[in-house]
């Protein structure tokens, strides 16, 4: 079907027309404004489950912005890829179908949340952006495009962060994620200029396919870690990410996350398909696994003390993303070994995967979560709040499921993910799988507060007005639930047809490479 | 090794650029930083393509293609980053006008209210 | 903010033409010439600024307002997205005017020359544009921030209030 090849490039156009056109629906009132924002999201949503099945079904496609045929990467006579190529294998595509559905959450919860502002229609023209960029950044198949999309989505991302102007502290903490951002994306660019300088090449497969191990490469893929690691909120460069993801309105932070894993998508793709298996010692492996064990704990630990919220969740994060890395830093660490890859490697890359999955669900629907509480109580310290749960039944619940999936209490996804993480972990070092406990411990007894302080106790006079939040809210946080319990309660299929291709296509360095060089004697006719 | 001599000044400008940015206590002054810092890579970029005594990358401009050219896709590369850079400094220099109408100061001292 | 001299006055009213009769000229020889849609489209709106640092606030605020550039930044682009789909029979952004002969789809002499503006298809459009985008978006920034320096002189609508 003529459709269906083109995919790729309608993930892209969907977003980036909705938020070209957003500015003009202030013409014809708010009720514009909402439809478009919903019309947009659902299209986007649609072609991103499209685009998971189809690659499910025929394997890495790959497709040639501006060239004579979709799939002609390589003009006769050249044996280099020259245009701009998108690639969507396994990972590119289990990583699209999750930011798609964490974007629709926010946009359908944003659609009430913000109605109390004005400016929205700018509100949900850099919404679409920081989505465009998000999909840009898990679809591309070269490196400077990779980086143009990585500074689209975070430049929308600063001025969604600081949408609430009157409050100072949100101006302050857009202001840190700004540089922080900045810098990082810079040595991204340095990187990729020396890859470059190098090969002659930027597009992915094909460094994949000629690059040696060398000073420069070494240099380059230092600063891919240190800047992708930055964008994800790994343990050292973590500041930025309590005060942006507390003060940014809620459905905005339940994007932001998706973004974050993207940066994280791109730092494995650098690491497991175009460095590969001749990384040379271990000593990347292990500096990753050392982030991830400092991240698990010192975002925990930091998160106990918090009296706000959406910091707390926040500081949350920043450990969850220490899981993630755990995960795929003993998969780099096992990849050259076959045997070890069969023992530990190969789960602790599906536990990775999977963990991804879980905290963009269960994450998102916390932060909208406490984003409801702020709406109908006005207030984000924990101090201040009690007895809601009278008030807000169906909040209670959402959060509930969403609290023990965090928590990682057995019937739930994060049980699954973090079981595969404790046993693969255990085989490199025993200490590693205790820290994994410990944190999950104490992000236990972190979720018993809040819900307890929250939700729980007699009922405060201040609160007798507060009522329900409004439908699109519920409607945004029972799209995150319901994908929760259809991962807890289908743990096999998911397993299997989720996490198990992508984990798959990530060690595959073979197939993401032949995608794009076999393709130079089929392709449309010059 | 006096071909050399503009990968020296990108190093020095990104270094400074990176100092001023850790250390600077105005922040008009750490957005100035931050230019400094874009400035230095796309010098970086610029540089990697030249080729000595290569002329301009227009082909009817080269002498018949017999003698060398600069690289143009590094100056492609370095425009868009321009561009990118351009609109980070607009948007950062929106947030100090914004900061200084809420709290009166420049600086970063007494900006700051999120803690822990 | 205060207009300048008369003779800062005068001089902006001789001169600024110029700058946007080149910026214009940088955007449509895009494809011939160094420079492009953003090339240009900057010049364009330095245009804007020398009128705006030349005549003042107010003088600026009964010539334009914010929504005109609102509307050629969002015409801009959305011309430009229109130029890649319009390309999907065979790809997003296939290059389907260049060779054709109908608009800017003469082909490219060969051999020293001085350039024919007809040609490159697509390329072209895509500049004028981008272009057209970059005046308007530019132009915003440049009020949006002298509407925040000076708050006691509205420049157009005054935004209807934040948190309420």
């Amino acid at each position: 079907m003529n459709w269906q090849e083109h995919l790729p490039a309608l993930l892209l156009a969907v977003p980036l027309f909705g938020a070209f056109i957003a500015p003009l629906t202030v013409l014809g009132g708010k009720g514009l404004r909402n439809a478009w924002f919903l019309f947009v999201s659902l299209v986007f949503t649609v072609v991103a489950f499209l685009l998971w099945a189809r690659v499910g079904a025929a394997g890495p496609i790959i497709y040639v912005m501006g060239g004579q045929g979709w799939n002609f990467a390589l003009p006769s006579g050249m044996s280099i890829p020259v245009r701009i190529l998108m690639e969507v294998d396994a990972f590119s595509a289990f990583m699209v179908l999750l930011s798609a559905v964490a974007a629709f959450a926010g946009a359908l919860f944003s659609i009430n949340y913000m109605e109390r502002f004005s400016g929205v229609e700018k509100f949900v023209s850099l919404y679409f952006l920081m989505i465009a960029g998000m999909f840009g950044m898990e679809i591309t198949g070269d490196f400077f495009n990779f980086f143009v999309f990585l500074e689209i989505s975070s430049v929308a991302s600063f001025g969604l962060v600081a949408f609430w102007r009157d409050r100072g502290e949100a101006l302050e903490a857009a202001f840190k994620y700004m540089l922080v951002s900045t810098l990082g994306a810079m040595m991204v660019l340095v990187a990729v200029a020396f890859l470059y300088s190098r090969y002659n090449v930027v597009n992915m497969a094909a460094l994949g396919k000629v690059i040696e191990w060398g000073m420069v490469e070494k240099t380059a893929l230092v600063l891919f870690l240190t800047a992708l690691a930055m964008k994800c909120g790994a343990v050292p460069m973590h500041m930025w990410m309590p005060d942006a993801y507390a003060e940014a309105p809620a459905g905005v932070t339940c994007a932001l996350i998706a973004v974050s894993q993207a940066s994280l998508y791109g730092l494995f793709r650098v690491c497991f398909t175009i460095y590969g298996t001749f990384m040379g010692s271990p000593i990347i492996p292990w500096v990753i696994i050392v982030l991830g064990v400092l991240s698990m704990f010192i975002g925990v630990s930091m998160a106990v003390i918090q009296k706000e919220v959406g910091r707390l969740i926040a500081y949350h994060s920043v450990s969850q993303v220490g899981y993630m890395l755990l995960g795929f830093g003993v998969g780099l660490l096992a990849l050259g070994d076959a045997r070890a890859m069969a023992d530990y490697g190969f789960t602790a890359l599906k536990g990775g995967v999977f963990h991804i999955v879980n905290y963009t669900m269960y994450k998102g629907l916390l932060f909208l979560a406490a984003g409801a509480l702020y709406y109908a109580t006005g207030s984000r310290n924990l101090n201040d709040m009690g007895g809601l749960g009278r008030q807000l039944p169906k909040t209670m619940v959402l959060f509930m499921i969403a609290a023990a999936a965090i928590a990682g209490l057995p019937p739930f996804n994060g049980f699954v993910s973090k079981l595969l993480i404790y046993e693969s972990s255990f085989a490199v070092h025993p200490i590693l799988a205790v820290f994994a406990m410990v944190t999950s411990v104490l992000t236990l007894a972190s979720f018993v507060k809040i819900f307890q302080t929250a939700f729980l106790g007699p009922e405060l006079k201040k609160f007798k007005a507060v009522r329900e939040v409004p439908g699109s809210m519920l409607a945004g946080m029972t799209v995150l639930a319901v994908a929760i319990l259809v991962l807890s309660l289908f743990p096999t299929w998911s397993l299997n047809h989720l996490v198990e291709p992508a984990a798959k296509a990530l060690v595959d360095q073979a197939s993401y490479i032949g995608a794009v060089f076999a393709t130079a004697a089929t392709g449309g006719g010059l | 090794m006096i071909g050399n001599f503009p990968y020296l000044v990108v190093g020095i400008l990104f270094v400074m650029g990176f100092v001023g940015l850790v250390f600077e206590k105005n922040l008009m002054k750490i957005a100035i930083a931050m230019s400094v810092v874009e400035a230095a890579t796309n010098l970086f970029i610029i540089t990697l393509g030249y080729r000595s005594g290569g002329s301009i990358p227009v082909w009817t401009m080269a002498g018949g293609g017999s003698s060398r050219m600069v690289l143009p896709t590094p100056q492609a590369l370095t425009l868009t980053a321009i561009v990118i850079g351009l609109a980070t400094t607009a948007l950062m220099l929106s947030f100090v006008m914004m900061i200084y109408r809420h709290y009166g100061s420049l600086d970063v001292r007494d900006v700051r209210r999120l803690r822990g | 903010m205060n207009p300048l001299s008369v003779v800062a006055r005068t001089v902006c009213n001789l001169f600024a033409w110029f700058l946007a009769v080149f910026g214009i000229y940088v955007i449509i020889h895009g494809h011939l010439t160094p420079g492009g849609g953003f090339q240009g489209g900057a010049v364009v709106a330095t245009f804007m600024a020398f009128l705006l640092v030349a005549h003042g606030g107010k003088k600026m605020q009964s010539w334009v307002k914010k929504d005109i550039f609102t509307l050629m930044e969002c015409g801009g682009l959305t011309l430009f997205i229109s130029a890649g789909l319009l390309g999907m029979s065979n790809t997003f952004f296939y290059n389907f005017l260049a060779k054709a002969g109908g608009l800017f789809g003469s082909a490219v002499p060969i051999g020293p020359n001085p350039g024919a503006l007809n040609t490159s298809g697509t390329i072209a459009l895509m500049n004028l544009s981008v272009g057209l985008e970059v005046v308007g978006g530019l132009s915003m920034i440049l009020l949006y921030m002298f509407s925040g320096a000076h708050p006691e002189e509205s420049l157009g609508r005054e935004e209807a209030g934040h948190d309420r």
